[in-house]
């Protein structure tokens, strides 16, 4: 059991992941990885296409299981819960932001950040109210019962950013969120994100192929291979 | 609650897409439509004959003779009786006599109100010219009105003197004066009428005119329908050159006896000495009750027959229920990857498209009972019954449409329960 630090969030120790285990075709992409992160730390993982960013943010995400090592996230051991417990850990300790927003499509951007709070089982009134109070924290106050597809690419990360937020989550997971945006508009979310980390104390991983966005964050992991080939302080010092 | 959550977007993703909806529901809609229309019918037409069957009389118990045969299981529901029997004639001695209904009538005379005796001479033609009508000519007792209600139009009815007297008397229905006499009733009192039956000429006076009354089962209302008229018994006998004795005759049951089947019983084991060395002939009784009930057990085999057939068409649109859940499924990858990811559960899935599927297939199944039944009511009409609404096949139909959706719904939904968030978020 790797030893847990009071204030660590995500604890990796070791992470192999391997696809077509026991197949001709066997592929390791993930070689060992060893990564803490500590709570209300800003961190971003870079790297090239291939290098194992995604998988190991599938790892991170507790949307995949490591094929040997071990993952402690805010205490709990991910590597051992089964399919139910790792849908409570996704919809309690983490929320997602992904590169193309995956709101559902049809529903207004109030009910798509009451969506984790709807299978987290709370309350109507209560859904309602946190996802106004979320959405007006990123500036969507005046959109709320607009439908996905009736929102813009920034509008939409916005809306998946307070989605993100909704249950409180350990850690703020963030997939290439700038990837499909402009640069004015990316620099937009990008403040939330910093606002986020500042104002509200955020634990986030930040997945990015932008070394100018990963300067941004506290601590850049570089990975490469599958392995982590550099790790250094960001610009931002707080 | 997740599942008014569920209800309301199995909605909006139906309206979303409601061509393919109506679509897909349409294989519902047709097949409970067409379960309901059937029913409808055969709910229509069970009512229509009891009925008419409880207006023949409910109290009436038919006594009759019947054939021996060699299997002894048929019931008091059979309705055939001696007229139809095919092999051994009916000889005379076989014949109920006069002796045994006066001594029935004595025995039993607190349960019997009246024994109502008729005997058939055949189908004709009244003629006068251009001018004619078919009637069925029966001779009939005094005490027959008592068993069959018929409304007195004018005139009277076929009483003791004409029978005693065996006089050339009928009683015809109102059709036939509209026929022969232009509907003047009181021209045709006493006028005399020339019946051909079988070749044969035979004339009587006009004596009653009774009101025709159309049955639930004959809907031909054409100036040709044949319509009863009754002459005296004892003229009808004497006409028909029959033997003595009757093969089959009525009883009134007193309004003092509940259950008339255990009434017809006890008639048959009245009847028991007299038949007992009858090798060809016993006596078997029908209550309008037991007729009533066969023929609502016949109407209700053929309707099952029927449906079974229409329910295939059912499970057609299940299949198609089916398919398009799973097109729904791949189309929408995404957004399953994407709730897994917010920390739906598998449950939370399987329980969503589950939702859906069985809300297509119960708003399919409201659509078709109101096709259904429309389409029912109209045929029941048409068909000159009122219409009755089929309550239970109607809550077996919403019941049995949720089903389909549950049974067809359940493998796609389990399928996208078991997707792997990665894949599916993944999915282009």
């Amino acid at each position: 059991m790797p030893k847990k630090d009071s204030n660590t969030v995500i604890q990796l120790s070791h992470i192999v992941k391997r696809f077509f285990v026991g197949k001709p075709n066997e592929l390791e992409i993930l070689h060992g990885i060893d990564l803490e992160v500590k709570e209300g730390e800003f961190l971003s993982i870079v790297g090239e296409s291939g290098s194992g960013k995604s998988t190991l943010m599938n790892i991170i995400g507790a949307l995949d299981k490591p094929t040997e090592g071990g993952y402690i996230l805010d205490g709990t051991d991910v590597c051992r819960a089964k399919d139910k417990k790792l849908s409570e850990i996704r919809n309690q300790k983490i929320g997602f932001v992904f590169q193309t927003y995956n709101l559902v499509a049809r529903s207004t951007a109030l009910s798509n950040v009451e969506l984790p709070m709807l299978y987290a089982g709370i309350s109507k009134q209560e859904r309602h109210a946190r996802a106004k109070e979320l959405l007006e924290m990123v500036g969507m106050g005046e959109r709320m019962t607009h439908k996905s597809d009736e929102l813009s690419g920034g509008q939409k990360q916005r809306v998946a950013i307070a989605r993100a937020m909704a249950n409180n989550p350990s850690i703020i997971l963030a997939d290439e969120p700038t990837g499909s945006l402009d640069s004015k508009t990316g620099r937009v979310i990008m403040d939330i994100f910093h606002r986020l980390h500042h104002e509200e104390g955020k634990t986030i991983v930040f997945i990015t192929h932008s070394p100018e966005l990963a300067k941004e964050t506290q601590r850049i992991v570089t990975l490469s291979d599958g392995m982590i080939a550099d790790e250094r302080k960001g610009d931002r010092v707080c | 609650m997740l599942i008014w959550e569920n209800i309301r977007l199995a909605f909006s993703s139906l309206l979303a897409s409601k061509m393919r909806a109506l679509l897909t529901m349409l294989g519902i809609i047709i097949g409970i439509g067409s379960v309901i229309a059937i029913m409808t019918i055969s709910s229509s037409l069970t009512n229509a004959v009891s009925t008419s069957f409880q207006e023949m009389g409910a109290n009436n118990v038919t006594v009759g003779l019947k054939e021996r045969s060699e299997d002894s299981t048929s019931t008091r529901s059979g309705m055939n009786f001696g007229s139809s029997n095919k092999t051994a004639s009916m000889e005379e001695s076989d014949r109920i006599t006069e002796d045994m209904i006066d001594a029935l009538k004595t025995q039993m005379k607190d349960q019997i109100d009246a024994v109502a005796i008729s005997e058939s001479l055949g189908s004709g033609t009244i003629k006068d010219g251009s001018d004619y009508a078919n009637i069925a000519v029966e001779g009939v007792n005094e005490d027959y009105f008592a068993s069959k209600k018929l409304k007195l139009l004018e005139g009277r009815h076929i009483k003791a003197a004409d029978l005693s007297g065996s006089k050339n008397v009928i009683m015809v229905s109102d059709k036939v004066v509209e026929n022969m006499f232009e509907g003047d009733k009181s021209k045709a009192l006493s006028e005399k009428i020339n019946v051909n039956i079988n070749s044969e000429y035979y004339s009587y006076y006009i004596v009653g005119i009774y009101k025709y009354e159309e049955t639930g089962f004959s809907s031909s209302t054409e100036e040709d329908v044949t319509t009863s008229a009754y002459i005296p018994l004892t003229t009808a006998k004497e006409q028909a050159r029959a033997d003595e004795g009757y093969s089959q005759f009525t009883v009134v049951t007193s309004t003092d006896v509940s259950d008339v089947s255990a009434f017809a019983d006890s008639i048959e084991t009245f009847f028991l000495p007299y038949y007992m060395g009858n090798k060809d002939y016993q006596i078997t009784t029908t209550t309008m009750e037991s007729m009533t009930e066969s023929m609502g057990d016949m109407i209700r085999t053929v309707t099952i027959a029927i449906a079974f057939i229409a329910g295939i068409s059912l499970l057609v649109g299940g299949i198609g229920v089916m398919n398009i859940m799973l097109v729904s499924i791949t189309e929408r990858t995404r957004e399953i990857g994407t709730r897994k990811a917010l920390g739906a559960k598998n449950s939370s899935i399987k329980l969503q498209f589950i939702t859906e599927s069985v809300i297509l297939c119960l708003v399919g199944g409201i659509f078709g009972i109101i096709l259904g039944f429309t389409l029912g009511a109209v045929a029941a009409t048409l068909l000159g019954y009122t219409a009755a609404v089929p309550f239970t096949a109607i809550l077996v139909a919403v019941g049995f449409s949720m089903m389909i959706g549950i049974f067809f719904g359940y493998y796609p939904a389990n399928k996208a329960a078991k997707l792997h968030p990665i894949d599916a978020l993944r999915y282009e």
